[in-house]
């Protein structure tokens, strides 16, 4: 499965899959990972974890008897519980893609009170801090064993 | 065959960078064979919105997971620690997290205090003025007066508290323990050419600021410079001996894979703790038929890692999350051995700012705490930004079985074959991380933490490599004497964390680099009788 493209039914498989590992909210604005713009991320930030994510889904078209896409709601949502607990190396693959994409995505990252933008240049700020809570500290003898 | 060079050193990182620079004043031909390249600060994690997601690919911490051209697969199946490291200019100072703690006087003495393992041939007092002056090389913020070692002024000042270390230094002071800003290598005031900090916070991976020393940026500008040569995509295969059993040199593939023959007068090694024992094992001769300067059998054994044990809860308030250095805390309180504790030896606390929002995710999501459907939205809130951790980094003492052997299958994409790694936690250190985690709990409740997790040992956590070519005065006993020239080849020699006797519990990058800079001054004090 390694380098291997996925097919169009495991597409329409992972795209289903994504959108109940994290369904679009209201009550945070927020959409889910089966959003156009973040699972088109998905699809090209595989990389490494494409052989993973293949034979993941090759399991999960193995518990859902066919196309996992195509199931009812409620028979998805069973089969999807099923296939979480089952866990495994592929299924953290998946995982772990679906959720670097979602929350780089800038909708998420400012419901989330983040700035949309990496590190650099800006950087970001850190507080001092109160150096007088060392002041109990700077007060103890010395600690460290002596060798002479 | 290429002209003959007086010192070949192998390997660009800590050590390699610390004592091409110290020697670099002899004006003898020096070249520096480095396997990876140079890496552009432009380059790094943090200059794009994939910043963290690059943590999985090319700058992933485990080799084989990153498996670049530049990096040899290593065979960790079993080990329960997986060894973390970057192949290139500047070696593993790439990807660290910049936490500079020296070695303490009394880890130098281990068998003469505590009657374990062996005492070091040398001691914190000669290594003194060379950790000196690396921090100065290096670069190190921090704040004298900690009571936990001997006086020594950093040349910076200390990383900023933040909430997280606030919270930590009130915990620490409610539990009466000792806690202190950590000496770090990340620039807290614009310094020789690096511009200062601005908490960026993805420090691991690089830093695009160039606020944390890498020896690509502070040792290698310099000593090329003063005229060392450093040849980077070529990675040496053996080292080869003449018919007097001296070094004569080493075979290398170059960037175009051609095999050459580079002769040296003197070779030096500073490959780390697996690459430099990998190579010698390597370098089979009639002389040498278990490998080059390998008579006492000790090549490759006594690996030892520091068991990290992590352990990290929730608050109910923001704090800093990756907005910032994540390291900037130590304590020492459980460093030294304590005859009523069930265990000999002892660790440093390192104390974590926080972790990023992708990373929290995944975290949480492997851990089962993040689930799927509409909750997973309230349950990831409650999580982001609100992490408080510390890890125990816990002394490892030498046993033979935990070693560095060849693997008879896996090779690297130029043939040559790969490590493999047969390592074990000791009974000692698994009590220490036990230790270690309940202190970790007191500390962490009372800093107001809930919902506590435990990794133990961190299974990606194998960043110090030491051991598997020892340092002592006995032939038998050790490869390297007490200046680093190896027992059997007076030619050899090797700088890196391989010749370390004990592991000491902190981190090790700032007394490998004291130990390369002696072991460069004990070179150049004996150049005239260098090989007797």
């Amino acid at each position: 499965m390694q380098d291997q493209d996925l097919t169009a039914g495991q597409v329409r498989d992972l795209r289903a899959l994504a959108g109940i590992i994290i369904p679009p909210s209201a009550v945070y604005g927020v959409p889910g990972a089966d959003d156009e713009r973040i699972f088109n991320d998905v699809l090209r930030s595989l990389d490494r974890d494409r052989g993973d994510i293949g034979r993941a889904l090759a399991q999960l078209a193995g518990l859902a008897g066919g196309g996992f896409a195509d199931l009812e709601p409620a028979r998805r949502a069973e089969v999807a519980s099923r296939f979480r607990e089952a866990g495994g190396a592929p299924l953290a693959a998946l995982v772990r893609v679906v959720l670097f994409c979602y929350y780089r995505d800038d909708r998420v990252m400012r419901s989330l009170g983040q700035e949309p933008r990496p590190p650099f240049p800006q950087g970001h700020v850190v507080e001092q801090g109160d150096w007088s809570l060392l002041d109990p500290v700077r007060a103890r003898p010395r600690m460290y064993r002596s060798v002479d | 065959m290429l002209d003959k060079v007086d010192v070949l050193i192998i390997g660009s990182g800590a050590s390699g960078a610390a004592v091409a620079w110290s020697l670099a004043d002899t004006r003898m031909r020096i070249l520096c064979l480095e396997q990876g390249d140079w890496v552009k600060p432009s380059d790094y994690p943090s200059n794009g919105r994939d910043w963290e997601a690059r943590l999985f690919s090319d700058f992933a911490i485990n080799p084989n997971r990153r498996a670049r051209p530049t990096d040899y697969p290593i065979n960790d199946a079993n080990s329960p620690i997986k060894v973390v490291n970057f192949n290139g200019v500047g070696g593993s100072t790439i990807m660290y997290t910049a936490h500079f703690p020296r070695m303490h006087p009394s880890d130098f003495k281990v068998r003469t205090l505590d009657g374990v393992a062996d005492d070091w041939p040398i001691d914190y007092a000669t290594l003194e003025p060379y950790f000196a002056e690396n921090d100065r090389m290096m670069g190190v913020s921090g704040l004298a007066g900690d009571p936990a070692y001997p006086p020594k002024v950093p040349p910076m000042p200390p990383l900023p508290l933040g909430k997280s270390g606030a919270r930590f230094g009130q915990a620490m002071n409610q539990l009466g323990w000792h806690w202190w800003p950590s000496d770090t290598t990340i620039a807290t005031t614009d310094y020789e050419g690096r511009g200062r900090c601005i908490n960026l916070g993805h420090c691991t991976p690089g830093c695009a600021q160039g606020a944390k020393a890498s020896t690509d940026i502070t040792y290698w500008p310099l000593a090329i410079r003063a005229g060392v040569e450093l040849r980077t995509m070529c990675r040496v295969r053996e080292i080869t001996v003449d018919a007097d059993g001296m070094a004569s040199g080493a075979i290398y593939y170059d960037a175009e894979g051609k095999e050459q023959f580079q002769p040296a007068e003197v070779v030096i090694l500073a490959c780390n703790g697996v690459g430099t024992p990998r190579l010698m094992l390597n370098s089979v001769s009639a002389k040498f038929p278990n490998g080059i300067a390998n008579s006492s059998g000790l090549v490759g054994k006594n690996l030892m890692f520091h068991p990290y044990a992590l352990t990290y809860g929730y608050v109910e308030e923001p704090l800093d999350g990756n907005h910032g250095p994540p390291l900037c805390l130590w304590s020492q309180q459980f460093y030294e051995t304590d005859k009523s504790r069930d265990f000999v030896r002892g660790y440093t606390f390192q104390f974590g700012r926080g972790v990023g929002a992708i990373m929290e995710a995944i975290v949480s999501a492997n851990a089962g705490r993040l689930p799927w459907g509409e909750d997973h939205h309230a349950a990831y809130r409650k999580l982001v930004n609100r992490r408080i951790g510390l890890s125990a980094i816990c002394e490892d003492l030498p046993e033979e079985h935990n070693r560095v052997t060849l693997d008879p299958v896996l090779k690297d994409s130029s043939g040559v074959p790969a490590p493999k790694l047969d390592y074990t936690i000791s009974a000692n250190s698994a009590k220490m991380m036990q230790h270690g985690i309940a202190r970790a709990k007191e500390v962490l409740a009372a800093a107001g933490a809930s919902n506590i997790c435990v990794e133990s040992p961190i299974l990606n956590g194998g960043w110090h490599l030491l051991g598997t070519a020892r340092m002592g005065t006995d032939p038998e006993r050790s490869v390297v004497n007490e200046w680093g020239r190896c027992h059997d080849v007076k030619n050899l020699f090797i700088v890196d964390g391989s010749i370390w006797v004990t592991s000491g519990g902190v981190n090790p990058t700032s007394t490998i680099q004291a130990l390369a800079l002696y072991i460069a001054d004990s070179i150049k004090q004996r150049l005239a009788n260098l090989f007797d």
